[in-house]
């Protein structure tokens, strides 16, 4: 018994590596799925609230930019108002209409927390379950799509960002309409994406947009990119082409995102066909 | 003794803030990125105690793993580094020659030493780092390159900020 303890009190370094390391892997991999780890993530309270500090500072930086995108939006807006159009026909009549429903609204939100350049990258907004934030959620910009919501607080929540490699968003060639799917480019580059399976049929063009298709988390024909590299790694009957992404994920600021009022009714129908299966 | 507790707080907190705040976003084409933060571990005292050595260690790891949301991870390297250190510090240095409480800076040890002392720490760190979070083998090279350059970032602003922090009075 002595022996023993002046062998640990000899390689004392040794032994308190030992405990130390232990205890941290076993913290990496118990709270490795992202989502379980509330207590030490951005959305902690401590952590946020600097963040918030920060991030005033620093979209003073950013203001004519953030004051250009607005003015840009507001010009797009006002070319759809009603007033915009002229009448060709003087004939007025009223429809009240039951046939078109509103499907999405959108909550707009600010960035507190964003990352580019690691190889999983997550956004953190201000906007939690208070706000009417769910999990599972999309999330877009003025630019383009953004993600996905995936862990959600009471006044924050997390955003796991197109540039996170478990990320993959349904998707299709504007003109076209050839179904894909749009995911990280395996270089991390944060400007560019991968279109995978699309058939072989279609004649994708350099230069063509790429937009969210009718079964994605978002209205269809939200932008993704424009198709920058046809060749990149043939993947026999489909075809694989590169995008430059649309949204400058470094300079975002603030997102927006989609509430789909059948999104829902959509999860339970099919959860009750698979449990039929 | 009070005031070395003193300017190792101070250092723990500016080097958290510079991290947290300026160097996170400071990225080389994408591939090269300093963690400058492990100096507080690397200016310890030689005297530091082992236990409190890693437990210092282990806290600065996850206070810096709670900004970067990778709970564990900076904790994880962080230990193996202060394991490191020991062992390099007990092969190069002979603790009977100095007259109080010293710390191994550059301007008390000198160019030579503390380059290879910060180059050896850094190198296991981060190899240590960028291989627990990509955490599979099919990217090698990729994990390889970004090690090897943001290493040499991380390295350059240590020296930096030793050249800074220079006092020629403490020098033998």
């Amino acid at each position: 018994m002595r022996n023993l303890l002046i062998f640990i009190t000899k390689y004392n370094a040794f032994f308190l590596f030992l405990i130390f390391e232990v205890s941290a892997l076993v913290i990496y991999i118990k709270y490795n799925s992202f989502q379980k780890a509330t207590f030490i993530s951005s959305t902690s309270r401590v952590t946020g609230a600097l963040y918030t500090q920060v991030n005033g500072l620093k979209s003073y930086l950013s203001l004519a930019e953030v004051n250009d995108s607005l003015a840009r939006e507001n010009a797009r807006l006002r070319t759809q108002l009603k007033t915009s159009f002229y009448k060709d026909s003087s004939v007025r009549h009223q429809v009240k209409d039951t046939f078109y429903k509103q499907q999405y609204t959108f909550i707009e939100a600010k960035v507190y927390n964003n990352s580019t350049n690691r190889s999983n990258n997550y956004l953190t907004i201000d906007r939690g379950s208070r706000q009417g934030i769910a999990k599972g959620m999309g999330v877009i910009c003025g630019a383009g799509l953004v993600g996905k919501v995936i862990y959600v607080g009471d006044h924050l929540s997390v955003v796991q960002s197109l540039l996170h490699k478990d990320s993959r968003f349904s998707a299709m060639l504007a003109k076209g309409k050839e179904l894909g799917y749009i995911e990280w480019s395996e270089d991390l580059d944060p400007h560019k994406g991968i279109l995978k399976d699309v058939s072989n049929n279609a004649q994708p063009k350099l230069g063509e947009q790429v937009v969210t298709s009718d079964y994605s988390l978002f209205p269809a024909g939200i932008p993704i990119g424009k198709i920058s590299n046809l060749h990149t790694r043939a993947g026999g009957y489909t075809l694989n082409m590169e995008v430059s992404l649309a949204v400058d994920f470094s300079k975002l600021q603030y997102v927006e995102v989609v509430v789909n009022k059948l999104a829902s009714e959509q999860a339970g129908l099919e959860a009750q066909e698979k449990k039929n299966e | 003794m009070s005031r070395i507790i003193l300017i190792n707080i101070l250092r723990f907190t500016a080097l958290l803030f510079l991290q947290v705040f300026l160097l996170k976003n400071v990225t080389l084409y994408n591939i090269s990125t300093p963690y400058l933060y492990i100096l507080f571990i690397l200016l310890l005292p030689f005297e530091t105690p082992n236990w409190l050595l890693f437990a210092l260690a282990f806290t600065i790891g996850l206070t810096i793993d709670a900004f970067y949301d990778t709970p564990g991870l900076h904790a994880a390297s962080c230990v193996v580094l202060a394991f490191v250190r020991i062992l390099f510090i007990s092969i190069t240095v002979q603790k009977e020659g100095f007259d109080h409480e010293p710390e191994p800076t550059l301007s008390m040890m000198g160019v030579r030493w503390f380059f290879t002392y910060a180059l050896v720490l850094t190198l296991v760190h981060h190899f240590f780092l960028f291989n627990l979070e990509v955490f599979r083998f099919s990217e090698i090279p990729y994990t390889l390159g970004r090690f090897v350059l943001s290493s040499i970032f991380t390295v350059f602003l240590m020296l930096l900020t030793g050249f800074l922090f220079f006092r020629r009075k403490e020098r033998k």
